[in-house]
């Protein structure tokens, strides 16, 4: 990129001559920092194999506009607004954290801030509530990622008079008319995701990217479980880690089985267990190694293998 | 005549792109906002009517210009402003405040004299907007 496309030599080119103008993608492709998240992506989450190609692509997309506005080569901003459907803890809020990053640093929104929402924050609960709450919600989204969780809630079939109804539309005319000051990703369940998107065509043609996060294998569990307790500086003893595969295919069937959220949970009480251990225990020749690693006995004290039930009196309806 | 009142009122009207710069600095610092709007342009008028509650936790200037932009289209011959407080000081100080909007004329102010014992005049100014009922004084 030699010359700048605006300047008069430029222009007394003829187009032949102005299309042989070399381009040097990987440069741009440096410039804008976006490498270093996508490897952060990488290396932080495991799997999610077509997210990440699907998250790569955008990139491509997003990098290749930037560099043809640079020749004003303008196709109108593409649209960025965004679907994730997927089980409940595949990761989906996490992806969407670095995708307002990758869009921050490709220029597509000025902030890279995240504001992660449900129908409660959108949508009132008398005459006139739904709208103020909605433009609050859009306010703070503005330069960076609206994020709404269970998006379907928004719309109820049952009830034409619902609320959500009000907030639909709202969303709607901002995310055509303002596609420079916000992007949205809708993110849910997927079955009901299609079925929102098919009674709301308004929404569906406004969507333009569909990822959908597959659930975990076994082994990605696992390897999640080790990166988590890595990350909070402790580990599974030799020994835990066959315990843990056993404890996750009893969990795994289980009702409210929430992927990396429940090896997530499952890990934190396996931390409390380890401390309640350590704690009643004999307390004298303990040393760092015994604060950093986790045993069998901390795994296998969950009820799950005790008597097949979840570790909660009480089980939240998402993800234990 | 010009209404010169708050920051930057020596300078010509911001544009939007310019108003957008300044809220982005305020937001940096920060600072929460609101949008205000009168009809009444003494300058001493502090109570103007508030378009809506103050802003906090925005991060971009879009969203306060989705609120000065509203407020310009239900009130486009008023003044409108919007203002910036610093609550880092424990206390909500006006860190700046700048006319973003404002009536297609200003009559402005004739000088009114009133006597007084002992031959003492006394002065002040009165806009003749004012004399017009509030709502339809431009
Ligand atoms: N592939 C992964 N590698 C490592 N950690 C992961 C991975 N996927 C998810 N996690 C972790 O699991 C937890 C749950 O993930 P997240 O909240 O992103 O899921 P979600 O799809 O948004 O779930 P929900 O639909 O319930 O909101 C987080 O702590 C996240 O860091
Ligand atoms: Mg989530």
């Amino acid at each position: 990129m030699n010359e700048k496309p605006t300047d008069t030599l430029d222009r007394a080119q003829t187009p032949a001559s102005r299309e042989d103008t070399p381009i040097d993608l990987e440069a741009a492709f440096r410039d804008a920092n976006v490498q270093e998240v996508l490897d952060k992506l990488d290396r932080e989450l495991v799997g999610l194999k077509p997210v990440k190609a699907r998250i790569r692509e955008v990139a491509a997309l997003l990098l290749v506009d930037r560099v043809r506005k640079g020749f004003d080569l303008t196709a109108g901003t593409p649209s960025l607004h965004m679907s994730f459907t997927g089980n409940p803890g595949t990761g989906k809020t996490t992806v969407a954290v670095r995708m307002a990053e990758i869009l921050h640093r490709l220029g597509y929104v000025r902030k890279g801030h995240l504001v992660a929402v449900t129908r409660d924050d959108l949508v009132g609960q008398y005459i006139g509530h739904t709208a103020p709450k909605t433009k609050e919600v859009l306010k703070r989204a503005m330069g960076g990622v609206l994020f709404i969780d269970e998006a379907y809630y928004l719309y109820r079939a049952e009830n034409e008079r619902d609320y959500g109804q009000e907030s639909i539309e709202i969303l709607l005319q901002v995310m055509e008319n303002q596609r420079d000051d916000l992007v949205v990703i809708l993110a849910g369940y997927r079955d009901r995701m299609e079925k929102f998107f098919q009674s709301n065509p308004g929404m569906a043609s406004r969507i333009a990217h569909h990822i959908d996060f597959p659930d975990y294998s076994l082994d990605e569990l696992i390897e999640i479980g080790g990166l988590m307790l890595a990350r909070d500086q402790y580990r599974f003893s030799p020994d835990a880690v066959a315990v843990f595969r056993d404890y996750l295919v009893r969990r795994m069937n289980l009702p409210h089985f929430a992927n990396a959220r429940s090896v997530r949970n499952a890990l934190d009480r396996c931390r409390m267990r380890q401390a309640v251990r350590l704690f009643d225990g004999v307390r004298s020749n303990m040393t760092v190694k015994d604060l950093v690693t986790v045993t069998p006995a901390d795994i296998l004290a969950s009820r799950v293998f005790k008597d097949g039930t979840l570790d909660m009196d009480k089980p939240p309806p998402r993800g234990a | 005549m010009k209404i010169t009142q708050g920051t930057f009122s020596f300078l010509p009207d911001l544009t939007d792109e310019q108003i957008r710069a300044q809220i982005d600095y305020c937001l940096r610092n920060g600072w929460a906002l609101n949008v205000e709007f009168t009809d009444d342009p003494h300058p001493r008028n502090t109570y103007w009517e508030m378009w809506g509650l103050p802003m906090f936790d925005l991060k971009d200037a879009a969203g306060v210009m989705l609120e000065v932009n509203a407020c310009r289209k239900a009130y486009p011959n008023h003044y409108v402003k919007v203002n910036a407080y610093d609550s880092t000081k424990g206390r909500e100080t006006v860190a700046i405040s700048f006319i973003v909007n404002r009536p297609k004329k200003e009559p402005g102010f004739g000088l009114v004299r009133q006597e007084a014992p002992g031959r003492t005049i006394r002065y002040t100014i009165h806009s003749y907007a004012t004399d017009k009922p509030e709502g339809d004084r431009y």
